[in-house]
């Protein structure tokens, strides 16, 4: 194949995005400019990005840069595989769609907040997830991935006059820290083998480190990339700073950024270790497992909208989680086609994630821009003012509960079916493990559908809660394509995953050796097939016409029958009572409660009932209701790191006596220390 | 793929009819049991025909989602009923989902009728779908355990090929692994078919129902198609839990003999495990509902059992 312009469309992409940055900046005093410099270029960045990774995708081989910078062990080298290609077509599938929604969505920003600086560190985020996902130096990759958090950091605390934002900006960049602390360690180790920083070096260096380095090695990046992914319990700042961030923000924050501590997993674990020890797998799903069900119960806890689907990013990084844990196991168990499987598994949810997340996301933005609120208990009956956004919602919610034919559905049936073949793979007691897995999926996979019945019936169903939801208006155009394109592309990977599959081709061959993406298709295209032992076949493509075949003889019975009586509309039933309000119907707290009881060991739930009497107790005049459940990791382990770390701080503080003679000599020790350290034979 | 038309078709028919009929002599295996008349085994074909020459009252503040609910609700049921083995191994649509696809195809559907209970504004219908919900996420993962004991030992999730395995090994049902799983799943279909002692098909008293609640402010048409639907959901169920256990009888190919011996069978059998339903609802109180997790407990545990078996023996 002629070779493909990757290079210029990629560079390109980073012009775009750098000359974004500081145009907005530049232009901050006059906010409609502003909004159409951020936008544009921010959507010119996105599809040269796109396209690069088209190219990248279909060229197969890799390409690599390195320019030299003088700086030890530091060189600009880049490295568009098909992996990073992978990543980056995720990144400029969201980037788009949120560039194009960011047109209506930044308008109401104008003249009260600064689109300028808005601008600057949105084309900062996307150029830093650029550079992350295609870095093939160890110290440029840490350097994007801190801008990104920085820029990050500053959107969260974008609002920044509101408590709420700042408080989680500050854990959000703590949080931060430990974790580029624990990738700087592991890159450490690893530079320390290899004695150069370009990942390319590492491969063969992590193979001679002693077993007992590989390990630390592993769960130093481990460590690293759980926290930037939200994994529990290294969660707590995902639930706080997705929702407070401006609603695009978080759809690039919970769809794409937390990806990347994907990515560094993938890269790392299957790409850099040459390999990974025999356990690592097997925690990689256990963390997994875990992770993703407690998300998806605390998920169900919530009533603000945001947070409820930032708990579900958690869910799905768990999921994810799974897939990879799953093809660490089998590459060290010696089934590569397996592990094939697996790593298909993991990627494809992490595009179908990235995807459904982000427009439920931008769904949850439009609700909120138009009510001026995410509680869902304020919402309700939304779906008659805003039909196209209740649209695109319902699409994203039946896609993240992982119901066929849309794309969640097959991500997680490629999971069900690697964790199935891990039954036959593995010896011994861990092949039972696969199947518990497996029926955990499936749990979750109901408790997703039970919550987002739940956000999708209490938001837009049934009648409004509260004045702003009965006065809102639908979001203006470019905010409804933006979430329409993501809604098709919910559609397309899912009916037409056939056609997508090839994509993993050379991503399978780099990481794996073996070439698994288009063998997996099989029945005139139609039909994926597991390609596993264990496995089966499927057709989202099929069951789709199906679907649609059986319904229209259904709806011509229904109208011949229909024919003698006109459908009339009336009154729901409300218990000979005067009419039905919104008091009466069901809330989101009331929806969840059957599970809150039947989970109670975890929520270990409060709640506070005050009613006030007139005459008789039967009816009373008020009533006070106060429910909250324990967050048991704030409480039970963050709080005592908290106070450990400021009960050591105050003792810290005697040597902190503020007197310039003690500081002169603090450094004057330390500089002897490091000398003899340096001079030491 | 030749064929694949009148295969579906015929398959579709048989579905379609025998539905109500099983429910109908479900109805009447259970007034005679409890000493009364009851309905005969057709009420349900009236009950059907009837309501879909009735008017239809849909709610003032109900949207779209209410009316395409019965629509989903039906054609998801149907569709599922292709894709499983009914008289022969070989189901008209098994290489396009296997037993995956029939659980999520299912809960699709669910997924419906919950958002239809809850877009009437009344609390009946949120009650309802809060309960059907939770239920179904607690009895979900019982079922996959139970489901992946039989798919490991016939070394696939496809339906007609777990079929066909079974086939030729009649008796394995004796097996440990095997008699385990079908515990777990009988719970597991009572649960999911909404019978008692996890939900009553005959009340409409609020503090019991479940399915009744979610479907209330349904009329005509509309409910006719949920109903249908239900009876089909609750075939499939229960074909599902014959064929993979009991496969005796199933033909082997489309052949005219093969199908009548296969027909014949099945509804022996299918009558056999109504009976056992039957049995069980009669003896049984119903559960209060926050006592139906441990009897799922007790099908998740059934199910593990049955998978650690399968690695013993």
């Amino acid at each position: 194949m002629s070779t493909l312009p990757v290079g210029a469309t990629f560079v390109l992409s980073l012009a775009a995005y750098s000359a974004g940055a500081c145009a907005s900046l530049a232009s901050w005093r006059k906010p409609a400019m502003a909004r159409y410099i951020c936008c544009g270029a921010a959507l010119a960045g996105a599809v040269m990005g796109g396209l690069a990774s088209v190219f990248g995708i279909l060229q197969g081989a890799p390409v690599r840069w390195s320019v030299p910078s003088g700086i030890p062990l530091f060189a600009y080298s880049f490295s568009y595989d098909a992996l990073a290609g992978f990543f980056n077509l995720t990144l400029a599938i969201l980037a788009i769609a949120v560039s194009i929604y960011s047109f209506g969505y930044l308008k109401e920003f104008e003249g009260r907040r600064n689109i300028g600086f808005f601008g600057f560190l949105f084309h900062l985020l996307l150029l830093s997830l650029t550079i992350v996902f295609t870095a093939a130096n160890a110290f440029l990759f840490l350097i994007g991935w801190e801008v990104g958090s920085l820029a990050a950091y500053g959107l969260v605390t974008f609002y920044h006059e509101q408590r709420e934002s700042r408080q989680a900006g500050l854990l959000y960049v703590i949080m931060a820290h430990a974790d580029v602390g624990c990738l700087l360690l592991g890159f450490a180790l690893l530079i320390q083998g290899s004695g150069s920083a370009e990942f390319a070096s590492f491969h063969t260096a992590a193979a001679q480190l002693s077993s007992g380095r590989q390990s630390a090695a592993f769960l130093l990046f481990f460590l690293g990339f759980c926290i930037k992914a939200g994994v529990i319990p290294f969660h707590i700042w995902l639930p706080a700073a997705h929702p407070v961030a401006p609603s695009n923000i978080s759809a690039l924050l919970s769809g794409i950024v937390i990806k990347a501590g994907i990515y560094g997993m993938t890269r790392i674990f299957l790409d850099s270790l040459g390999g990974v020890p025999s356990w690592a797998g097997l925690l990689v799903l256990i963390v997994g497992v875990v992770s993703a069900v407690l998300g998806v119960l605390y998920a169900l806890m919530e009533h603000d909208l945001k947070r409820l689907l930032a708990y579900h990013s958690i869910e799905n990084i768990g999921i994810i989680l799974i897939g990879l844990g799953a093809a660490l196991v089998f590459r060290v168990a010696g089934h590569p086609q397996l592990a094939a499987v697996a790593l298909i598994a993991a990627m494809f949810h992490t595009l179908n994630h990235a995807i459904f997340k982000c427009l439920l996301f931008l769904g949850a933005g439009s609700v909120l821009h138009s009510t001026g609120t995410r509680n869902m208990e304020k919402l309700g009956g939304l779906i008659r003012p805003m039909p196209v956004t209740a649209f695109c919602f319902l699409i994203g919610a039946v896609a993240i509960s992982g119901l066929p034919p849309l794309n969640g559905f097959v991500s997680e049936w490629l999971t069900y079916q690697s964790l199935l073949a891990g039954f036959g793979a593995t010896g011994g007691l861990t092949r039972i493990l696969f199947p518990l897995a497996g029926s955990m999926l499936a749990l979750m996979g109901a408790l997703a559908a039970a919550c987002f019945v739940k956000a999708f019936a209490i938001t837009f169903l049934a009648l409004p809660r509260s004045a702003e939801s009965r006065t809102c208006h639908e979001a203006p155009r470019s905010m409804l394509v933006g979430m329409g394109s993501l809604a098709m592309a919910c559609l397309v990977l899912g009916l037409g995953v056939t056609w997508f599959l090839p994509v993993f081709n050379a991503l399978t061959e780099q990481l794996l050796g073996q070439r698994v993406g288009t063998n997996l298709i099989s029945g005139h295209g139609l039909v994926l097939s597991a390609g596993t032992p264990h496995g089966g076949t499927v057709s989202t493509a099929v069951i789709g016409i199906g679907l649609v075949i059986l319904l229209i003889p259904t709806v011509l019975l229904v109208s011949i029958g229909a024919r003698r009586f006109a459908r009339r509309r009336g009154p729901t039933w409300d218990c000979g009572l005067p009419g039905l309000s919104e008091d009466n119907e069901y809330t989101a707290t009331a929806f969840s409660k059957p599970l809150r009881m039947i989970f109670s060991a975890l929520y270990q739930p409060r709640r506070e009932i005050q009613a006030v009497f007139d005459v008789s107790p039967y009816f009373p005049k008020e009533i006070r209701f106060e429910s909250e459940i324990e967050p048991t990791f704030e409480k039970r382990l963050y709080l005592p790191l908290k106070d450990l770390v400021l009960w050591f701080s105050i003792r810290m503080r005697a040597i902190q006596a503020g007197s310039i003679h003690a500081y002169l000599a603090y450094i004057f020790v330390t500089l002897v220390l490091l000398l003899l350290f340096g001079v030491r034979p | 793929m030749t064929g694949l038309l009148p295969k579906a078709g015929l398959q579709l028919v048989l579905f379609l009819l025998v539905a109500p009929l099983l429910s109908g002599i479900i109805k009447t295996l259970k007034a005679r049991l409890q000493t009364r008349r009851g309905p005969d085994v057709f009420q349900s074909y009236r009950d059907i025909f009837k309501l879909f020459r009735k008017g239809m009252v849909i709610p003032e503040t109900s949207s779209w989602i209410f009316s395409a609910t019965p629509y989903i609700v039906f054609v998801t049921a149907a569709l599922v009923g292709l894709m499983i083995p009914l008289i022969t191994t070989d189901a008209p649509l098994s290489l396009f989902g296997g037993v995956l696809a029939v659980v999520y195809l299912l809960a699709l559907g669910r997924f419906f009728l919950a958002l239809g209970g809850l877009d009437t504004g009344s609390s009946f219908g949120g009650i309802g779908s809060s309960r059907e919900m939770t239920i179904s996420a607690i009895a979900e993962p019982a079922m996959m355990l139970a489901i992946f004991t039989v798919a490991l030992a016939a070394n696939s999730t496809n339906l007609s090929e777990m079929a066909k395995v079974a086939v030729s090994q009649s008796w394995k049902f004796l097996a440990p692994s095997q008699m385990l799983a079908f515990a777990a799943l009988f719970i597991v279909l009572i649960a999911e078919t909404g019978r008692l002692p996890v939900d009553n098909p005959a009340t409409h008293l609020e503090l019991t129902m479940i399915h009744e609640a979610m479907v209330l402010e349904y009329s005509g048409p509309y409910l006719a198609l949920i109903e249908w639907g239900a009876s089909i959901k609750q075939l499939v169920l229960m074909t599902l839990v014959v064929n993979t256990f009991f496969p005796f009888g199933l033909s082997l190919d489309w052949t005219a003999r093969g199908l009548a011996l296969g027909l014949v069978f099945y509804f022996v059998k299918i009558l056999v495990l109504a009976s056992l339903i039957v049995l069980v609802e009669t003896t049984n109180a119903k559960l209060r509902l926050f006592r139906v997790p441990e009897l799922l407990m007790v099908s998740f545990i059934l199910g593990a059992l049955a998978l650690i078996s399968t690695f013993l023996f």
